[in-house]
């Protein structure tokens, strides 16, 4: 079963295996505003903690988004080139940014749940 | 006021608030970035209906006396005493080198009387540069304590004229003191036509209120703000225009009467007249990138080799337009080659665009 985690700097990582998805949350949309511009990592890419992996931009600025986890890019979500408003719309379900293989999953231990993050912008 | 380091905050602040304005810092002051809409539905209702911008940041002044008129023409290079009552004119604060210290409107409210409308950030060393010269002359300056709004967009002119608005006579570029020392003048900063609005506070907040409750109009932030003025090709100054820039380079001599650019009364004018002699060393650009990511202010520009000839004046996503847009700064030797824009360590190509990038839609007067 999928189990959904959450990141300080306000990324989504849902778990499915070894593999992850990674977006940003409803609540960093709504700062961000409407996005005109995704720009998406190579596939097969490796990738540390704390690299930025893509890049958001909005009408008025560009704002980086960090690999919550070490691993590989295995797959990158095409249809925001023509569409990054769904980043806006749908952004922890269709709006997610890449997938990546975990290099350890162990790693997920020190991500927060839904309640925990919730808290963090309460 | 506040603090060193502290937001002010706007006379309307809580209306805003109330309204849903997500806030953040612009020239000192704490400002409506966006509303609930968004930048983009606010961007496009301004072009397709009206929008209400509170620009109380920025500063008037009134000049008046005898001299008023000698005062101007010496601060900006305008023949002052050349405006009929009523008009407007697009001028600048020059320094000794004919760098662009800030942009303003100047309007004449009467035979003796000036209103100056100067920008947010450059207030206080504008209202310095203002007195230092008028102290020279027989007249006064005022800095006055004024809500400011600004009402853009096709439906402003209907949606002025049904709020009870005093714009008989208002052409685009003309200007007025309204009973109770407000003052209204037919300008803005979105390529559409429009009013700019000052009041005092207490008739501002309940103008306002009744202007944004026209089903017509809509709140706009002051990002919507940037997107507009960006595609109307209008500098910002601190951007595209900046106190090393000249109004040669900058591509504003448009702006300066032919009698005053081979020399006169106002500062800066001797380097002003050199440099019209010396032609351009840059010019400032609409560039579009090809794609859709957009180049922002500050990105260097290079060409084909890789060698540096100019920069990103101001940079984003034009909605209107349906892409990114950008001011820049070539090198005029430059103009003639391939443009890219170094982004994130990549070199994104660029095409130079006619400015505006959205047809104006003033209305002449």
């Amino acid at each position: 079963m999928a189990q959904t985690f959450f990141t300080e700097d306000h990324e989504w990582v849902r778990v499915e295996g070894d593999i992850a998805t990674v977006g940003i949350t409803n609540y960093a949309q709504e700062q961000l505003g409407d996005l005109v511009f995704v720009e998406l990592p190579e596939k097969g890419r490796t990738i540390d903690k704390g690299d930025t992996v893509v890049v958001v931009e909005s009408v008025k600025a560009a704002s980086d988004v960090y690999a919550p986890l070490a691993g590989e890019v295995t797959e990158v979500n095409d249809g925001l080139s023509d569409n990054p408003g769904l980043v806006n719309s749908a952004a922890e379900k269709d709006g997610w940014l890449w997938k990546m293989k975990l290099a350890d999953k162990a790693a997920l231990d020190g991500l927060m749940d839904r309640a925990a993050y919730d808290a963090t912008t309460a | 006021m506040a603090e060193p380091g502290e937001l002010k905050r706007l006379p309307l602040h809580d209306l805003h608030a109330a309204a849903g304005a997500k806030f953040g810092g612009f020239a000192g002051w704490s400002m409506p970035l966006t509303y609930p809409a968004g930048v983009m539905k606010e961007h496009l209702h301004c072009r397709e209906a009206a929008g209400l911008f509170d620009i109380s940041h920025m500063k008037l002044f009134v000049v008046s006396g005898r001299e008023a008129a000698e005062a101007l023409s010496r601060a900006c290079p305008i023949a002052a005493d050349g405006l009929a009552t009523g008009q407007s004119k697009y001028t600048f604060f020059l320094n000794d080198e004919a760098g662009i210290l800030d942009d303003l409107i100047v309007t004449r409210v009467g035979g003796e009387r000036f209103v100056v409308v100067a920008n947010a950030g450059n207030a206080a060393t504008d209202e310095a540069h203002l007195r230092k010269i008028a102290s020279g002359f027989d007249c006064t300056v005022e800095a006055l304590d004024r809500v400011f709004l600004a009402l853009q967009g096709p439906q402003a002119e209907a949606v002025a004229r049904d709020a009870g608005l005093d714009i008989a006579g208002l052409g685009f570029m003309n200007g007025k003191e309204t009973v109770g020392g407000g003052f209204i003048a037919r300008s803005g900063y979105t390529g559409e036509d429009g009013f700019e609005i000052a009041a005092p506070l207490d008739a501002a907040q309940a103008l306002a209120e009744k202007l944004a409750a026209d089903p017509r109009v809509e709140w706009i932030g002051l990002a919507a703000r940037d997107s507009l003025r960006l595609e109307a090709g209008l500098c910002l100054h601190g951007r595209d225009i900046t106190p090393d820039t000249n109004p040669v380079d900058a591509g504003l001599i448009w702006a300066i009467p032919k009698t005053l650019r081979s020399g006169g009364a106002y500062v800066g004018a001797d380097a002003l007249a050199a440099a019209i002699a010396a032609g351009p060393r840059r010019k400032r650009v609409g560039l579009t990138p090809e794609g859709r990511q957009p180049v922002r202010a500050g990105a260097a520009l290079v060409d084909g080799d890789g060698v540096a000839v100019g920069t990103v004046t101001s940079g984003g996503f034009g909605p209107s337009f349906g892409g990114p847009v950008a001011m820049g700064s070539v090198d005029v030797d430059a103009l003639d080659k391939p443009i890219f824009a170094e982004v994130r360590g990549n070199r994104l190509p660029l095409a130079l665009h006619p400015l505006p990038f959205q047809p104006h839609r003033m209305r002449k007067g």
